[in-house]
C-alpha cells in the first residue's frame, strides 16, 4: 500500500516475516522510485502488528476500467440515436424509405458522393463560406464591440442600429443580398458576416460592460492612461466572454450558411439539402444535416482550442 | 525616497446625503513616519485614503503627497487594496512587472526578481493568481505596489482578510519594507494591535461625521514586544477611546 504525506510519496511494502520476531511486519518507508544502488529496507521501521497480514499482489484493472469507461462516456448517445435509426428502419419499419433511410443507404451515399468527388467539393465551399464569413463577421464585431463597449459615445452611435438589424430575421435579408450582391458568393458571405457578428459583438460589449471595477482602480492607482487601461485592463478581462461569444458565433455562421445555401445556390452543403428534396433523395438530405453537424462539431472544437490560454488563468469552475 | 503627507480641513459628504462623512480633517505626517487610522466600522476610514489616493473625488479642503495637491490616482502614491486584487491573467511575475513602467527588459526582471524575494515569494512566480493562497496573493500585491517605486503607502485594512498567523508574518514584513526604504506608510485598520503595533502615532476617528477625536503618540522604539506593558497599557486606552467614540448600542428588548 502506499500513501501521500508532507508531499512525499511513502510506500509501505509488505516484506518477508522478520526473523527477530514473529508478531511484527517489517515495514519499508521510501520515496519513490528508488534510486539506483540503493537498498529498498535501508530505513526498515518495525510496526507491531499481527491484524495486517501481507496479500497476494492482484493486477489493478481499475486504471483499464476507467479508461474504458470514460470512452465509452463519449459514445454512449451517439451510438444509442444510432440503433434506435437502424431499429426503427430495418427491424420494426416504423418509417418507409422515402420518409427516413436506414442507416447503411445513407452511408452508401455518403461513399458514393466521396468517391465521385461530390462530397469533397460541398464540404470545401462550404467550410470557406463559413472561414470567411467568420472572420469578416467576428472581426468587425471585435472593434465595433470594443469602441461601444468603451466608449458611451460610440454606444449612443452605433447600438440602436446594430440592435434593430439584429430584430431583423435572417431569411428577411435574402431578397435584398440577391437583389444587390448578385448570386455568387458575395450574398451568402454577408449572410454569415451578419449572423456571427452578433454573438460575439453581444458577448464582448457585455464583457467590457461587467469589467470588476476593483480591477479599473488598480490600473487607476498605477497611473494608467486610457489606451493603457483598455490594452491592460480591458481587453484582457473580457476575453472569456469574447471567447464565449466567438463559440457562440462559429456555431451560428453555420446556421446562417445553410439558410444562405438553401435559397441560391449550384454548391454546398445547404444545396446537397435541397437538391435532395426537389429529387426525393432522403438520403442526401441526411448526408448534408450529418455533414453539417459533423463540420459543426470539429469548428467548435477548434474553438475551444483557442479557450485554453483563457482557461489557465480563469477562475471558473471546471466540472470533474 | 519619501514624502510627507498634509491634510488640511478636508470635509466630505456623499453625493444625496446631507450629513458629512469627513468633517475638518487636519493631519500631517510626516515624511517616513507610520500612521494608523483607526475608527469605528463605517465611520469613513477608508473614504480618507480612497481621496488620498485620487480615488475619490469631490471633497473640501486640501490634500497633498509631497508638497504636492492631489489631482488624482498617481504612481507616487502606493494604495494597497483590503484585497489583494491580482490581475487574474498575469503570473505572479507579470502582476508585479505590471506596475514598473520605465527600464530596460532585463532592467525589469532583475527589479522583479528582488522584490519577489523580498516579499519570499521566489519559486512562485509563474504561478497564476487562482493558484495561491490569501497571504500569497496579498504578498504579490505588496511587490506590485512597491515596483510603482511610490513616495508614500496608504494601506487600507490590506491584512482584514488573513488569518492571524499570516496577518504577523505580513506585518513583519511591512515593518521590514519602512525600515528598508523608509516609506511614509498611512494605514487604515480596525484592529487596535495591528495599529499600535506598527505606528508611531494613532488618529482616532470620531463617528458620524468622522471627525479626529484624538491623537496618540506610540513612542516606542522598534522592535516592539506585542506584549509589552507600555503598548498594553495604550490599547486599554485606545478601547475606551473607541468604545466612547463608537455609537452606542441601544438596548434591544426580547
Amino acid at each position: 500500500m502506499s500513501y501521500e504525506n508532507f508531499g512525499l510519496k511513502t510506500e509501505i511494502r509488505a516484506g518477508e516475516i522478520s526473523p527477530s520476531s514473529e508478531n511484527s511486519w517489517p515495514v519499508t518507508f521510501r520515496d519513490i522510485p528508488l534510486r539506483e544502488g540503493e537498498k529498498p529496507n535501508e530505513k526498515t521501521i518495525e510496526i507491531k502488528n499481527d491484524s495486517v497480514k501481507a496479500e497476494p499482489q492482484k493486477y489493478n484493472w481499475k486504471p483499464l476500467t476507467d479508461r474504458f469507461f470514460y470512452w465509452l462516456s463519449w459514445f454512449v448517445l451517439p451510438g444509442a440515436l444510432l440503433a434506435f435509426w437502424y431499429l426503427s428502419t430495418n427491424v420494426l419499419h416504423w418509417f418507409n424509405e422515402s420518409q427516413l433511410p436506414p442507416p447503411i443507404q445513407v452511408y452508401t451515399a455518403i461513399k458514393e458522393m466521396y468517391l465521385s468527388g461530390d462530397l469533397a467539393r460541398h464540404v470545401s465551399i462550404s467550410s470557406q463560406r463559413v472561414f470567411w464569413g467568420f472572420l469578416i463577421g467576428s472581426t468587425l464585431a471585435v472593434v465595433l464591440g470594443t469602441v461601444v463597449g468603451l466608449w458611451k459615445a460610440g454606444e449612443r452611435i452605433f447600438d440602436p442600429t446594430l440592435q434593430g438589424i439584429r430584430t431583423v430575421p435572417s431569411f428577411a435579408w435574402v431578397p435584398f443580398l440577391l437583389l444587390w450582391m448578385g448570386i455568387d458568393e458575395p450574398p451568402k458571405v454577408t449572410l454569415i458576416v451578419i449572423g456571427t457578428f452578433f454573438p460575439v459583438y453581444l458577448n464582448l460589449v457585455s464583457g467590457i460592460r461587467n469589467v470588476d471595477r476593483k480591477l479599473v482602480e488598480v490600473g487607476q492607482v498605477f497611473g494608467l492612461n486610457h489606451w493603457q487601461m483598455v490594452w491592460r485592463i480591458f481587453i484582457p478581462a473580457s476575453l472569456p466572454s469574447l471567447v464565449t461569444g466567438l463559440r457562440l458565433g462559429i456555431g451560428s455562421s453555420w446556421l446562417f450558411l445553410t439558410a444562405a445555401e438553401l435559397i441560391a445556390s449550384t454548391r454546398g452543403l445547404g444545396y446537397v439539402l435541397t437538391d435532395g428534396q426537389s429529387t426525393g433523395r432522403v438520403d442526401l438530405m441526411l448526408v448534408s444535416i450529418l455533414m453539417l453537424s459533423f463540420l459543426g462539431i470539429i469548428s467548435d472544437f477548434l474553438m475551444r482550442l483557442i479557450e485554453l490560454p483563457v482557461n489557465k488563468w480563469n477562475d471558473s469552475f471546471k466540472a470533474g | 525616497m519619501s514624502s510627507p503627507i498634509e491634510l488640511i480641513e478636508v470635509s466630505k459628504r456623499h453625493p444625496g446625503i446631507v450629513e458629512d462623512v469627513l468633517r475638518d480633517i487636519n493631519l500631517q505626517v510626516k515624511a517616513g513616519e507610520i500612521v494608523s487610522i483607526v475608527g469605528p466600522s463605517g465611520c469613513g476610514k477608508s473614504t480618507l485614503l480612497r481621496l488620498l489616493a485620487g480615488l475619490d473625488k469631490n471633497h473640501q479642503g486640501i490634500l497633498r503627497v509631497g508638497g504636492e495637491t492631489i489631482q488624482g490616482p498617481s504612481r507616487s502614491v502606493g494604495f494597497m487594496f483590503q484585497e489583494p486584487r491580482p490581475l487574474p491573467w498575469l503570473t505572479v511575475r507579470g502582476n508585479v512587472l505590471f506596475a514598473i513602467k520605465d527600464g530596460s527588459k532585463e532592467k525589469k526582471e532583475a527589479k522583479v526578481e528582488e522584490l519577489l524575494k523580498q516579499v519570499q515569494l521566489t519559486g512562485s512566480e509563474d504561478r497564476y493568481p487562482r493558484q495561491l493562497s490569501g497571504g500569497m496573493l496579498q504578498r504579490t500585491a505588496i511587490a506590485r505596489v512597491l515596483a510603482a517605486q511610490p513616495q508614500v503607502l496608504l494601506l487600507d485594512e490590506p491584512f482584514s482578510a488573513l488569518d492571524a498567523f499570516t496577518r504577523m508574518h505580513l506585518q513583519e514584513l511591512i515593518l521590514s519594507i519602512w525600515e528598508k526604504t523608509g516609506l511614509t506608510m498611512l494605514l487604515v485598520t480596525h484592529e487596535i494591535d495591528e495599529a499600535l503595533y506598527l505606528s508611531d502615532r494613532v488618529v482616532v476617528l470620531t463617528d458620524k461625521p468622522a471627525t479626529i477625536g484624538e491623537i496618540l503618540e506610540v513612542d516606542l522604539s522598534r522592535p516592539r514586544d506585542r506584549n509589552d506593558d507600555a503598548l498594553l497599557k495604550l490599547r486599554k486606552h485606545l478601547l475606551e477611546k473607541l468604545k466612547l467614540a463608537g455609537r452606542k448600542p441601544e438596548a434591544v428588548k426580547f
